[in-house]
């Protein structure tokens, strides 16, 4: 499990299988960010100083007039990307509109991180305070993941007493329980 | 020759804007999120002494929601995209 590191950020040793685990569940959460069916837009590329003013009018209408979009159907994805208003669609819409594709992108961003500090045979990981923190969004992705999949409730560990020994699900919860205790170390180890 | 009204009936909505409330953001309960993440979250998010980002944290947990912030739309929407990104479940609306 994560301990401190002398001047900040946190280290672990992880086996050449938790690593392989880890890597494992990561993966799933990054592509389901890539949602092709929700491509996310390239980057506008810098308009010249001597734009058509209609030009800018015309993109300026269409942007306004786009349809909003709304909450994911998938619901790993919508509870990654939650709406931002209760009971007021059209507030959720708009804010959905102008914030989900960066939200996307900041998650892939911390799974990335996450995978590329994993070693691939295992090995001591040794984490800056940033990479931490990127870690910890990440791990709790997943987290996410598996709670909305296995309908995990707050005792998640009667729900795992009550499982006949046969049940698929045994093993999910099993590496749900432990990657809790992985993150419930790393907050320990860089906690203020 | 008619008079004019002494009073004008305003139309009225449910939405009507009322721009001396401030906005909030509020932290809904979640079965995953640990107690220990999310009380880290508020002290890194907010800059609340652990304190009170623990009793944020138990009001999430134990009533289901807390409001853990509030000021303008603006700021509350850019809260609430910096704990999506952290995984809680927040939301924004204007206090009542």
């Amino acid at each position: 499990m994560f301990r401190p590191n002398k001047g900040g950020g946190a280290s672990v040793w992880l086996s050449a299988g938790e690593a392989t685990l880890l890597r494992t569940l990561v993966v799933p959460v990054m592509e389901l960010l890539n949602d092709p069916a929700r491509p996310t837009p390239a980057p506008a590329p810098e308009p010249p100083e001597s734009a058509d003013l209609f030009d800018d009018l015309e993109k300026m209408f269409n942007e306004t007039t786009a349809a909003a979009p709304e909450a994911p159907a998938d619901p790993v994805l919508a509870r990654l990307l939650p709406d931002a208003y209760q009971d007021d669609p059209e507030s959720a819409g708009e804010f959905r509109k102008y914030t989900e594709s960066s939200l996307r992108e900041a998650k892939k961003y911390f799974a990335q991180t996450l995978l590329e500090t994993l070693p691939a045979e295992g090995g001591r990981v040794k984490l800056t305070a940033d990479q931490a923190r990127d870690w910890l969004r990440a791990l709790n992705d997943v987290r996410l993941m598996f709670g909305v999949r296995l309908e995990v409730t707050e005792d998640f560990e009667e729900q795992l007493a009550t499982l006949d020994p046969k049940d698929p699900r045994v093993a999910a919860f099993e590496v749900y329980g432990w990657l809790g205790a992985v993150q419930e170390s790393l907050v320990r180890a860089i906690a203020l | 020759m008619s008079v004019a009204p002494a009073e004008v009936d305003l139309p009225r909505s449910a939405d009507e804007v009322t721009p001396d409330k401030p906005w909030l953001t509020i932290v809904w309960n979640d079965p995953v999120n640990l107690m220990s993440y999310v009380t880290y979250v508020f002290e890194h998010v907010f800059g609340y002494p652990k304190p009170k980002a623990e009793k944020l944290m138990l009001d999430v947990h134990h009533k289901g929601r807390a409001v853990v912030a509030s000021g303008t739309r603006e700021a509350m929407e850019r809260n609430v995209e910096v704990l999506h990104g952290y995984g809680l479940w927040a939301t924004v609306r204007q206090d009542t």
